[in-house]
């Protein structure tokens, strides 16, 4: 240390300020590198679970090749692996979940920024956030001892005999309870808070001026909401539900409890499904053999690949939104 | 001058229809309104249902056993979760150990490197990771954690809670690093602090209440999550704290619970899940109050 060694050719200050040149040249690398390094962590992490899923995956995807996707025979005893019923029965709730949850969440989110009062936006807001803080499992012990009875008795037979829907295919067959209907309904109620929060958010990043000139021009509160307000959030919303979607895609608890778990295709809500998760959930732990165990890697494979999908196009139809008004309005 | 601008037969009809319409339309208006405010009615409405049974249900069945006894087998009246509320509280503490660091360095990170191609993917990609659906975190920590050791363990648990922690965090760390102000960046800068040392003792401390809040919130999401401890944490009906063994959860334990046909189980479990919604209630509430005392004394200076 020439610094050390030398400390008349120095003044005093000088020396300081070397020395902490010095110090935190090598503290600046350590700093950068050691963030850099967390950094890297999160695109390594995704890298490590494809990776790892998809070899654990792939003794089943070459066995089966794209029949896995499409064959609807699961099982295990003959070692047949087709996963067309757990794929079937993952669109089908989602679908249910979205159809029940959007205009709700949207009515919602419309309620909060256009009509509520002040005093009654923060609570109600409060409210449904806070049916985001419920863990799955909670939801699915109260499905199984409220949800399900409640359906069994007057639901199901009311949709299938008053109103006389069993005709339609879709609401026939005997009321058990847990179905995919449950599974549904279940599903709607959580993935809400997320379709409603990124509703609300969008919907508060519209101008003021929007609906003023909309008002200003003679339309009434509604025709201000449906001709200026709403095709200006349009495809943030849209974002929040494919949002939604990817949660309901990977929801695993609160189904596995109300699903009923059977490994057919039945065109029935009313009968017991399989969902992806809930079959590794069902299945996962007493896998009989490698050839089961790879045939649910590769389920889980299939379901981290279509749902980073639906993430990767939701996040981007909704940070082009956010882009477009300047920033976030929390 | 040019002559005065007539409206077309067209416009003009129009406008006679709108004003024609406006009783019509009004009353569209008030219905629609109406619509959306039962929307909202219709919304919260299962939160009140499930909390009513849950603090119904959940109230009758909770006892000072709960708390300070181990489950007991069938048949046998009484017992309680201790085990697993521990249990859970050890997850945490690992999930915490290993994702807050990873994630706060990531945050700070995407503060500071903000336009670089490397942040914006990282940003891009943990957004991704945090909608990855929590069961499949599972068995990825099971493929990687528990089938090379051959037995479940805590630590698989944690791990899995942890990684799911690492989106959340970074992105609250960098919201929260973002708002610290440039010049007292630029302030410890002029008084001859080295970039590393103003990044952790300004920066990092001035946004410390907002990356605290971040965390408690990421740990009151992580706390309830059941799907990711199945093949890892496994569940343990016996007082085990070793990060070796199997452990057992209070979600868990609500889980397997909730599927067994005795009515003593499902009366644990309601007292279990009342419990587990406590626990994240009053994390989410500390979080709450960390947020009110970052704006008081960003309201002092």
């Amino acid at each position: 240390m020439t610094i050390h060694d030398s400390p008349q050719t120095f003044v005093r200050e000088d020396d300081g300020a070397t020395l902490r040149i010095h110090g935190s040249a090598i503290g600046d690398r350590v700093y950068s590198g050691a963030i850099t390094f967390f950094a890297v962590c999160v695109p390594l992490l995704l890298l490590a679970v494809a990776w790892e899923l998809g070899v654990a995956g792939w003794p089943a995807l070459h066995k089966f090749g794209f029949g896995f996707l499409t064959s609807s025979d699961w099982d295990p005893v003959k070692g047949e692996f087709g996963a067309a019923p757990a794929i079937y029965g993952t669109i089908v709730s989602s679908i249910i979940a979205l159809a029940l949850a959007t205009p709700l969440a949207i009515g919602v989110s419309l309620f909060l920024s256009e009509l509520a009062p002040r005093w009654l936006k923060q609570p109600v807001g409060f409210l449904v956030d806070l049916l985001a803080a419920i863990p799955s499992v909670v939801y699915g012990l109260w499905g199984i001892f409220v949800l399900l009875p409640v359906l069994r008795d007057p639901v199901m037979p009311f949709l299938r005999d008053t109103l006389q829907l069993d005709r339609t295919g879709l609401f026939s067959g005997p009321a058990y309870g847990p179905s995919m209907l449950a599974a549904g309904i279940i599903l709607a109620i959580m993935v809400l808070p997320y379709i409603a929060s990124v509703s609300r958010e969008v919907l508060m990043a519209v101008p003021r001026s929007q609906r003023e000139a909309a008002l200003a021009l003679g339309a009434t509160r509604w025709e201000a909401i449906r001709g200026a307000v709403l095709p200006y959030a349009r495809s943030g919303i849209v974002g929040g539900v494919i949002l939604g979607l990817g949660r309901a895609l990977g929801e695993t608890m609160a189904v596995t409890m109300l699903i009923g778990n059977r490994a057919e295709i039945a065109t029935s809500l009313f009968a017991p499904g399989y969902t992806m998760a809930s079959l590794l959930a069902n299945e996962f732990s007493e896998a009989s053999s490698d050839a089961h165990l790879s045939a649910l890697m590769a389920v889980a494979f299939v379901l981290f690949v279509i749902t980073l999908i639906v993430n990767a196009i939701a996040r981007w139809l909704v940070w082009r939104v956010s882009r477009g008004t300047s920033g976030r309005v929390a | 001058m040019a002559p005065p601008i007539r409206p077309t037969l067209r416009q003009r009809a129009f406008s006679e229809r709108t004003v024609r319409t406006l009783e019509r339309r009004r009353i569209v208006s008030g219905i629609m309104l109406g619509v959306l405010a039962g929307a909202a009615v219709l919304a919260v409405l299962p939160l009140i249902f499930i909390f009513g049974h849950l603090l119904a249900t959940g109230m009758s069945s909770l006892s000072w056993d709960f708390f300070t006894k181990m489950p007991k087998p069938v048949g046998e009246s009484g017992g309680g979760l201790a085990n697993a509320i521990v249990g859970t509280l050890i997850l945490i503490v690992i999930a915490s150990a290993f994702g807050l660091p990873v994630g706060v360095g990531a945050g700070l990170y995407l503060a500071e490197q903000k336009g670089s191609k490397l942040a914006n993917s990282v940003r891009f990609l943990s957004d991704v990771l945090n909608g990855l659906p929590s069961i499949v975190m599972g068995i990825f920590a099971w493929q990687f954690l528990v089938r090379p050791f051959g037995h479940f363990s805590a630590l698989a648990g944690g791990i899995a809670l942890g990684a799911m922690m690492i989106p959340m965090v970074a992105r609250t760390t960098e919201e929260m690093v973002g708002i610290v102000p440039v010049s007292l960046r630029e302030a410890a800068l002029a008084l001859g602090y080295p970039r590393w040392r103003t990044s952790i003792a300004v920066v990092l401390r001035t946004a410390s209440a907002g990356i605290v809040t971040g965390a408690l919130v990421a740990i009151a999401r992580i706390a309830g999550e059941t799907a990711p401890l199945l093949f890892t944490a496994f569940g343990n009906l016996f007082w085990s704290t070793s990060l070796k063994q199997p452990i057992a959860a209070l979600p868990l334990q609500v889980f397997s619970y909730a599927i067994s046909p005795y009515d003593a189980w499902h009366s644990l479990a309601w007292a279990g899940a009342l419990v587990l919604i406590a626990l994240i209630f009053i994390i989410s509430l500390i979080a709450r109050f960390a947020t009110r005392a970052r704006f008081a004394t960003g309201g002092g200076d």
